[in-house]
């Protein structure tokens, strides 16, 4: 009996399989080229848990989207890269898709420290980049002509549309708590002013920084005479605050609680110390639990994403999605293919045409494509907008209380991108 | 917030501290004091404690019989990975100061992506083994915390018995004396170098299972337990137990109250402060002998 060494075996079918593929290769080649899109995946790092959920929304839309004949006719093909959620790597995992990937484009980012990060390289190598943040870094004009933000609302248009909510069935008095960096920023300064102009007032800012894993020790600093404690936490410990929040205060005492889902996106409501939260109130940009009156196209999405109508993974009741942030994703990728399509896109040569093409957009329609709702979208500011919601904690459950319009959200142009150069 | 309540949940939060730092710094300090090794994966050996402490709870559904399990299985299996370290990887390098940095260098960094390829980037929550909110004047505290307090000090005061009165510890205490003479006398250095390197290394993995149900499990949070067990062990003097648990109960404290009543950077600032003037003053610490 002959015997093989172990890596003979190894090289052996490296090239069997080589051989293999070689004609599919080949085959595939002559129809058309896959159009390939960048991800920069926060796959690892403090935003891991969005991250494993937006992959897979992203695997789902790329999947339906082939099955209806690709963009233009051709596949897409998905490049993943994992940022580690960090500023300098994201800029470097730009340039590794588009100088070693060669993607036609870049998508996908959320943590608004890696979106300000990562946009100048972008422009550096003029290649269309599309963040899934909820930052209000695109429509404030810190980024660029090459930077759009298509699939969700920005902050500021959130605590704009949900002020008055607030201020006239929770309280006038606020207490914010927001992580101390860019995204909570700008939930300090813009819900701020937009309680002020409803005549409530926010009494105390306690900004914590996002890597921070003790939080009882930033609870002393609510003032007693708050009526509303509104609180926006990110990074891996938003359970532990959250819980830490619960042991400091108990059940029905202190203020009215209104919270953003971020605080407790991924996490089941259901977990140990949350009782609490019963009766609280959460911002949610889509609803985690699949209400009554949810659209026909709600049960077609969720299936697609792999998701049950508690929110949860299909596969694990206990992996809870980031739902209220993911449609994000596969809306993007709608308005990808839309604008791909539109600016008649071939080759990296015409990515000018593609942000163009997108500029030149004004509303999408609900529905398959745009799950989350109809939308508003600012060629100027490169910004969409979209109806917010307010969810009330019932059973353990969120259920859906108030839907804000999209003409409570919008806000004036701060910026033209359109007047800029590429 | 009064101020009374205000300063009692400031010495509670820093006991909570002080504990663990307490319980973590000791297993460096006895790890440099008898091998005279500075572990740079100590805070990775803690989170692979918080870690398996998760794997535990997970296996074990009952909470607190989880619990039980993921305080004996957690430190045993850190123990035994830091036995099998010290054996294959710092005993080769003959305990030379410099290797052996950089060898735990390497080592953190293996052990850290290990866990993020075996058990993922996202923090799990660890079951507490009971649930018991306690209602103070002006704010409410988790039981646990509390128990987490008590359970430190049960540990630490084993571990000062069997330092001081048994005789692995009497045997401990001479190789960290003289480690030639101790040789001589018949005593296996060997045995006692990888013995102690597995109990500093399980002291830290069962600092992380009390902690875990508080802060969760993350593959990222072994870096604060190794910077803050260095600044207590530097503090403290080197090697000395009696110095290491003086410096953690102030340290502890002092983050305790000052993160409460001013920007907790500060207090990390403050206590980085406190090091450089230890080591300006009083190079060897407060309770080391001499350098």
């Amino acid at each position: 009996m002959t015997h093989f060494s172990r890596r003979s075996v190894l090289a052996g079918l490296a090239a069997g399989s080589a051989l293999a593929l070689a004609p599919m290769r080949f085959a595939s080649a002559q129809t058309a080229e896959p159009i390939k899109l960048g991800f920069q995946l926060h796959r690892t790092g403090i935003g891991a848990g969005y991250g494993r959920w937006y992959e897979r929304v992203a695997m789902a839309a790329v999947t339906r989207m082939n099955g209806m004949g690709g963009i233009n006719g051709r596949p897409v093909e998905l490049v993943f890269e994992d940022d580690g959620t960090d500023p300098k790597r994201g800029a470097e995992v730009v340039d590794k898709l588009v100088s070693q990937h060669g993607v036609d484009l870049v998508f996908g980012s959320l943590f608004s420290h890696v979106v300000i990060g990562s946009a100048p390289r972008a422009a550096e190598l003029k290649v269309p980049y599309l963040p899934c943040s909820e930052g209000y870094h695109v429509a404030s004009g810190i980024l660029n002509r090459w930077c759009l933000q298509p699939g969700i609302s920005d902050v500021r248009a959130q605590v704009s549309a949900m002020a008055p909510w607030v201020t006239q069935n929770l309280g006038k008095k606020v207490t914010m708590i927001f992580p101390d960096y860019a995204f909570g920023h700008d939930h300090r300064d813009y819900f701020t002013e937009a309680v002020a102009a409803q005549g409530g007032e926010v009494i105390a800012k306690i900004g914590i920084p996002p890597t921070e894993t003790s939080f009882t020790r930033y609870l002393p600093q609510i003032p007693a005479e708050t009526e509303v404690l509104y609180h926006v936490m990110v990074g891996p410990s938003v359970l532990t605050f959250v819980k830490e929040l619960g042991e400091f205060y108990g059940a029905g005492n202190g203020p009215q609680i209104f919270g953003f889902i971020d605080s407790l996106e991924g996490v089941d409501l259901a977990s140990p110390g949350l009782e609490f939260l019963e009766g609280s109130h959460f911002w949610e940009g889509h609803c985690r639990t699949k209400q009554p009156d949810a659209p026909a196209w709600e049960a077609e999405y969720r299936a697609a994403v792999g998701v049950d109508d508690n929110g949860a993974s299909l596969a694990d009741p206990k992996d809870v999605a980031t739902y209220a942030h993911m449609f994000s994703v596969w809306e993007t990728l709608s308005v990808i293919k839309k604008g791909m399509e539109a600016a008649g896109y071939q080759s990296t040569a015409d990515r000018q045409k593609f942000v163009e093409a997108v500029e030149a957009m004004t509303s999408f329609d609900a529905g398959l494509d745009h799950v989350q709702g109809a939308k508003v979208f600012n060629g100027k500011t490169h910004q969409v907008f979209s109806t917010q919601l307010i969810s009330k904690v019932e059973a353990g459950k969120l259920t859906r209380v108030h839907t804000t319009s999209i003409e409570d959200s919008l806000y004036p142009d701060v910026v033209d991108y359109t007047a800029q150069t590429f | 917030m009064g101020t009374g309540p205000l300063l009692m949940l400031a010495t509670l939060e820093g006991m909570v501290m002080a504990a663990v730092l307490a319980l973590a710094a000791v297993g460096l300090s006895l790890t440099f004091g008898v091998m005279r090794v500075v572990n740079v994966a100590h805070g990775e050996f803690f989170m692979l404690g918080a870690v398996l402490a998760w794997g535990a709870t997970q296996a074990v559904p009952s909470a607190p019989l989880g619990f039980v399990a993921a305080l004996v299985i957690a430190p045993a299996l850190v123990g035994a990975l830091a036995w099998v370290t010290d054996t294959a990887l710092l005993k080769r390098l003959n305990y030379n100061p410099e290797s052996t940095i950089v060898a735990t260098i390497g080592l953190s960094y293996l052990i850290q992506q290990g866990a993020l390829s075996f058990f993922g980037p996202d923090a799990r929550a660890v079951a507490a083994p009971f649930t018991l909110r306690l209602q103070f004047p002006g704010f409410g505290y988790s039981g646990y915390k509390l128990f987490v307090v008590a359970a430190a000090l049960l540990v630490l005061l084993a571990v000062w018995w069997g330092l001081t009165r048994s005789r692995a510890g009497l045997v401990m205490r001479a190789t960290q004396v003289d480690r030639t003479t101790a040789r001589a006398f018949g005593i296996h250095v060997d045995r006692v170098y990888a013995g102690t390197f597995a109990l500093g290394a399980a002291l830290a993995a069962l600092a992380a299972v009390l902690v875990a149900p508080i802060t969760q499990a993350h593959y990222l949070m072994g870096h604060d337990p190794l910077l803050l067990s260095f600044i207590v062990v530097i503090i403290g003097g080197l090697g000395s137990l009696r110095g290491t648990l003086l410096a953690a109960l102030v340290i502890g404290l002092a983050d305790g109250i000052l993160s409460m009543l001013y920007p907790p950077t500060l207090a990390k600032i403050l206590a980085t402060l406190a090091v450089a003037m230890v080591l300006v003053f009083r190079p060897q610490g407060l309770f080391g002998g001499r350098a």
